[in-house]
């Protein structure tokens, strides 16, 4: 397991200082700071909207940062293309998974690279190294020739992030790889993102949900509206407050106000929420354990 | 023997002791040309039984030879169709390329081999463009494709008339290198009184070529790929616009190679012709097992879909019927197999 002390010695895999993206006149992302090492989970909390995707698109190198740097093991980089990304071990897993559902697993798990023996495929090797590389992931697949279609929504996660491993991948980025998900499938989900952090990889988990973040990350990154509105090491922050910031305390603590003012029935809610913010431990000025590399924006985010 | 079965039957990786259950019939089941064999065998049945002359080995010859020459074009119509494409301009494409052979070498003269070879590239430059508009454009196949189907049907037809003042093309027979054209595409031999094209072991050679690129090449998986989800084709790296345009190239080689085995047949082409086969290409691919959606199918699956095609043609000739119940057939195997196929497919996927 990684601490906090000796991530600071070690060179960060991706590291985005003060990135930002402008579309045009929308700005899509404002100074945005990240950092992921080897054997480190970092993860990327945010609302829809709040510029997960144009972040994962500026790392896996589909779009490219407007100002500010972005450095690989501690090379600054301008990546034209998603495979260019790939050749640098920067390895994305999106939602849609990239599988073709009605082919067999082990065809899904080499497209794009199938092993080659003159101008057949080795299948028998092929089959195997599938078999073999799932295994090692801990899924356990009855036949790696039925469709991947009728694997279940975890079961297909997990064969998308053991070939983005075997294909040599040093950063994996899991777009919102729990949304779809049930529990328990989540929680499967989850396991193989700490079983790829054991193996050394970096993991930059996307997600909207603290509850899956939590258990797994080992730095947090939340986004609101294209902003920082945070940044912390584990140590520095604890599940709830982590929950608090992502329901939006600070616009809790707004709406709450709002409702008191407008009396009645409303007011009674209105106080609920109030007391419910407090519990949760955040107010405007959130981050108790606000540490060197966290950043807290100032003005919170309720509406101007 | 049913014991030993179980276990060495298993190739490389080991068998799972979870995978027990699944028997033989249900494994065949799940093959994507399993309704199609299923359907063969009783239209076989079937005709053997109300059409006595459809018994002899004579008659069945005769079969063969009228399905390969559905089954060679509808081969690379199945790849395409796995490769999530359509041509409708395939039944017209035929005849233009023999057209193209015969009054190219007519008209100036030349060697046959020369027009065998202009006819070549024509083809597969019309394989080529239907691919490159389909690829570059995005717009369905269905609808470029049925834009070069009436456009080579004009063609067809207009330049011949122009060129001969005829509906159909110049006898080359008298052409240097016929012989020896014809001796390549369109011989026959005949052992123990059953007559044999070559056309039956080009198709049956072709469909174990497209087979084996299908099952055991990268290809073939870059070809699933492309028909059953190109975006993430791409996503890893496959190259799906190129597997596209090669694949209606595919189907232009072909067209090419029918239209010669025709050409060099009768000597002449009528200008007319092969309107409305690109339907049965497709029909036999899809008896066949091939998804309209794409990204599933077989060569043999297309294969025997052509066979039933030829069982059925010649069967109602044998039966002495009315020739005009055949489209009535066509149609009727055509809903048959696709609903039989959904249901097959439903089952399979359910018993995994």
């Amino acid at each position: 397991m990684t601490t906090t002390a000796d991530t600071q010695t070690k060179v960060a895999l991706v590291k985005l200082t003060d990135v930002s993206k402008h579309y045009g006149a929308v700005i899509a992302l404002s100074d945005i700071n990240l950092e992921v090492s080897g054997g480190e989970v970092t993860c990327v909390l945010g609302d829809n909207g709040a510029g997960k995707s144009t972040l994962i698109k500026i790392i896996a190198g589909l779009h490219q940062p407007t100002s500010g740097t972005y450095e690989v093991e501690g090379t600054p980089v301008s990546f034209d293309s998603p495979r260019e990304a790939l050749e640098h071990g920067i390895a994305t897993v999106y939602q849609d998974l990239a599988v073709v559902p009605l082919m067999p697993v082990w065809r899904n798990f080499f497209l794009g690279n199938e092993i080659r023996k003159g101008p057949r495929m080795d299948i028998p090797a092929m089959k195997k190294m599938c078999k073999d590389e799932l295994l090692a992931m801990g899924i356990d697949l009855r036949d790696v020739d039925q469709p991947i279609g009728t694997l279940s929504g975890g079961e297909r996660q997990c064969v998308a992030i053991s070939r983005a491993v075997h294909f040599g991948a040093k950063v994996l980025i899991l777009d919102e790889p729990t949304a779809a998900l049930g529990v328990k499938q989540s929680g499967v989900v989850l396991k193989y993102i700490i079983q790829a952090r054991e193996r050394g990889l970096g993991v930059i988990f996307i997600t909207h949900n603290p509850h899956h973040a939590y258990p797994v990350g080992d730095r947090f990154l939340l986004l609101n509206r294209g902003r920082s509105i945070g940044y912390y090491e584990k140590s520095q922050i604890t599940r709830d407050e982590l929950t608090g910031l992502m329901a939006g305390g600070a616009e809790l603590e707004q709406l709450s106000h709002e409702l008191e003012g407008a009396g009645g029935a409303a007011a009674d809610i209105g106080r609920e929420l109030e007391a419910d913010v407090s519990d949760l431990g955040i107010s405007r000025e959130p981050a108790p354990g606000d540490g060197t590399s966290a950043r807290t924006s100032q003005e919170g985010s309720s509406r101007p | 023997m049913a014991q030993t079965a179980e276990a060495p039957v298993a190739p490389p990786p080991r068998a799972d002791e979870r995978l027990g259950r699944k028997s033989p019939l249900a494994r065949f089941l799940a093959r994507p040309e399993a309704g199609a064999i299923a359907g063969a065998i009783v239209i076989y049945i079937f005709f053997f039984i109300v059409a006595p002359p459809f018994r002899s080995a004579a008659s069945f010859s005769t079969v063969l030879y009228v399905t390969s020459t559905y089954g060679l074009m509808a081969t690379p119509v199945a790849l395409l169709m796995i490769g999530g494409e359509f041509d409708l301009s395939a039944g017209v494409a035929v005849t233009s390329s023999a057209l193209c052979a015969s009054l190219f070498a007519f008209e100036f003269t030349t060697n046959a081999w020369v027009g065998v070879a202009v006819a070549l590239v024509l083809s597969l430059l019309i394989g080529f463009i239907n691919g490159w508009i389909v690829v570059k454009t995005g717009i369905p196949s269905f609808l470029v494709t049925l834009g070069t189907f009436f456009m080579l049907q004009g063609i067809n037809i207009a330049l011949t008339q122009t060129i001969t003042n005829q509906v159909s093309s110049p006898d080359i027979s008298t052409l240097q290198g016929f012989s020896s054209a014809q001796k390549v595409f369109s011989a026959s031999w005949t052992i123990g009184g059953v007559n044999i094209r070559t056309s039956v072991l080009y198709w049956i050679v072709f469909v174990i070529i497209a087979t084996w690129v299908l099952l055991r090449t990268h290809l073939g998986n870059w070809i699933f790929s492309a028909g059953g989800n190109p975006v993430s084709a791409r996503a890893v790296g496959v190259p799906v616009a190129r597997v596209k345009i090669g694949l209606f190239m595919a189907v232009g080689f072909m067209a090419w190679f029918t239209g010669m085995h025709t050409l060099f047949l009768f000597n002449t082409i009528q200008s007319a012709q092969g309107i409305g086969n690109e339907f049965v290409y497709i029909i036999a691919a899809v008896v066949g097992g091939c998804l309209l959606t794409g990204g599933y199918g077989s060569a043999v699956g297309a294969a025997i879909g052509a066979l039933i095609f030829g069982m059925v043609n010649q069967g109602i000739v044998y039966a002495g019927w009315n020739p005009n119940w055949f489209q009535f057939f066509v149609g009727a195997l055509l809903l048959g197999a696709i609903l039989l196929n959904t249901y097959i497919r439903r089952r399979a996927e359910a018993s995994i």
